[in-house]
């Protein structure tokens, strides 16, 4: 498997992080390297094996379903960037 | 009496308990040690006046004889913790001016058990590293010095590891992912226990790789390990993966009795080339081990080579889903934006710029292996080969195996800046020893057994059942007993 830079640009995109196009051939080279020391996964045979869910034996415990917190609408928004009106406020997303 | 930073946890519980001392002077003694080790770079938020307020106060617990285990203990807090009121930013610029209003469970419970905390430690960035060196903050530096150089304390608690080795605190809080409380336990001659996954609670601890992280303490002794353990564990409602099981008294099972005890020592971590120091420690510890009564029995643990490749695809994959909450929005940095720059530039140009390249990488890496048409061949794999390395340890454990003993590092402690321009792939081999256990959820404690020919502490890792941490800080104990490692750092700083 071999990592070109159009496939770097597509991952950073998918991950929302700008990368620069003359980062891109670096990046493309790092993303080869990881994933080379990763395909020795290849090696192991899994056949039958299942996927890990849960590394504990136990089953996640339930509660009923109720609201058992909240009204801290100032606390929530005391860390924002931009808060106004007791809103997040974002750049407009729609034309 | 020694200078009061330079107790233990245990000496200072019993001093305060019959007088001797009060947390205020403890904790005037470390708040003085930690403003003159500036150059360690350990502390990197400090709250002295919060640390004498909660000092006087468990002062006065004290003398109404109401006084928990931790009661007037001075500790220093991984920044990875969110502590209300207090700056909490995982050594990330994203999170630059973040002031938690809640506590997370784990310093809640301290707090409750009377700790008193002196300041936030420095760390890997998002505790994704194996040196302190992926800081906004700038390096940690091990108070293990040799010759010129700064060495590593290790990642990512290498603030914690540097601050205990370095006595500004009595002890403190670390947490561990692939190694990251035991590598810089190993690399600073301090003692680091990884708890079993589930133990303590995660809620409120700043994210990483949430089916592999665990909170745990870094101390001075095995006992004082096991008297803040039992502080930090417990079942939380807010944290549905944290075990509903009773907490023992872990310092009563410090017998240091292991006769009959049955300790594995797994042929596959001896890689070829492994280092003869590294070999040589690790002989002496299964001989002390031995000597105490212990029978030593040689096992397999076939899949040990694939751990670390399938920890560099499940922890990736877990943080560019755990991470994508940082987008500018709801608290931290955002970018200044261009005009006609919209809600897309505003998340790709906050990520870039806050988002330190260690980051940055997994969270490409985790985005490609869980991208479409890569999830069965990457994630899937992963999951399925996570499962054999749990059944290694298993069957070990189904034979009659109580505890396995294994080397905790490839190496002593390695110069700030010497890897640098090495392979992000050869840093990740630093955590060969330690990743195995997270992947299979199991404890696992980092003893300092010895110095290598250059003077440089080292450790040994043993790993214990799941749930049964007593008894594996009872065979640490052991060791520790055996081994009788007392060397401290000569103060340069």
């Amino acid at each position: 498997m071999s990592i070109d830079t159009g496939t770097a640009a597509k991952v950073a995109k998918l991950a929302r992080i700008k990368v620069e196009d003359d980062q891109l051939p670096a990046l493309a080279e790092e993303f080869n390297r990881i994933l080379g020391f990763i395909e020795q996964l290849g090696e192991v045979d899994v056949e039958g094996v299942e996927p890990m869910t849960s590394v504990a034996p136990q089953r996640l415990k339930r509660r009923e379903d109720v609201v058992t917190d909240g009204g801290y609408q100032d606390k929530v928004l005391s860390n924002a960037p931009d808060a106004r009106e007791g809103f997040f406020a974002v750049p407009k997303v729609v034309e | 009496m020694t200078e009061l930073n330079k107790l233990t946890l245990a000496e200072a519980r019993d001093a305060l308990r019959k007088g001797d001392v009060t947390s205020v002077e403890l904790t005037q003694a470390c708040l003085t040690a930690i403003d003159g080790a500036d150059a360690l770079n350990a502390f990197v938020h400090k709250t002295p006046e919060l640390a004498l307020e909660r000092a006087k106060a468990a002062d006065e617990r004290i003398k109404a004889g109401d006084a928990p285990a931790m009661c007037g203990l001075p500790i220093g807090m991984k920044d990875l913790y969110c502590t209300k009121g207090v700056a909490s930013q995982a050594a990330s610029g994203i999170l630059v001016g973040f002031v938690p209003e809640y506590e997370s469970t784990v310093s809640q419970k301290l707090q409750d058990a009377g700790a008193v905390m002196l300041g936030k430690l420095n760390m890997d960035e998002f505790a994704m590293g194996s040196s302190n060196e992926t800081s906004v903050y700038g390096d940690s530096v091990n108070p293990w010095k040799i010759d010129d150089r700064k060495l590593t304390p290790g990642g990512s608690s290498g603030g914690s590891a540097a601050a205990v080795a370095a006595d500004l605190c009595l002890a403190a809080t670390g947490t561990d992912t692939g190694g990251s409380i035991r590598q810089p336990a190993a690399f600073t001659g301090t003692v680091g226990i990884k708890p079993t996954y589930g133990r303590c609670s995660r809620w409120g601890i700043i994210a990483y790789a949430s089916s592999l992280d665990q909170a745990g303490p870094m101390t001075k002794t095995v006992r004082d390990a096991a008297i803040m353990l039992e502080a930090m564990a417990g079942h939380d409602m807010k944290d549905s993966t944290s075990a509903d099981l009773p907490v023992p008294n872990f310092e009563a099972m410090l017998t240091g009795d292991i006769r009959g005890k049955v300790i594995g020592i797994p042929k596959e971590y001896r890689p070829e080339g492994m280092s003869e120091e590294i070999a040589k420690l690790w002989d002496e510890g299964a001989a002390m081990l031995k000597a105490a009564g212990a029978e030593i029995r040689e096992i397999s643990l076939p899949h040990t080579k694939y751990a670390l490749p399938t920890y560099y695809v499940i922890a990736p994959a877990e943080a560019s889903s755990n991470l994508a909450r940082y987008d500018g929005v709801r608290y931290g940095h955002r970018a200044k934006l261009g005009s006609g720059d919209g809600i897309n530039e505003m998340y790709e140009k906050t990520r870039a710029e806050g988002f330190g390249p260690e980051v940055k990488r997994r969270i490409m890496v985790g985005t490609y292996v869980l991208s479409a048409g890569f999830y069965d061949a990457y994630y899937n794999k992963a999951r399925k080969v996570r499962t054999l390395i749990k059944r290694d340890f298993e069957n070990a454990f189904a034979a009659g195996v109580d505890a396995i003993l294994a080397p905790a590092t490839p190496t002593s402690a390695f110069g700030l800046g010497e890897m640098k321009s090495a392979d992000p792939v050869e840093m990740y081999l630093n955590d060969v020893f330690t990743v195995t256990l997270n992947l299979a959820g199991l404890p696992g404690i980092a003893v300092p057994t010895g110095l290598d020919s250059k003077g440089l502490p080292l450790g040994l890792q043993l790993i214990g059942r799941p749930f049964e941490e007593g008894d594996l800080l009872n065979t640490a104990y052991a060791l520790e007993q055996a081994a009788g490692f007392v060397s401290k750092p000569a103060k340069w700083w």
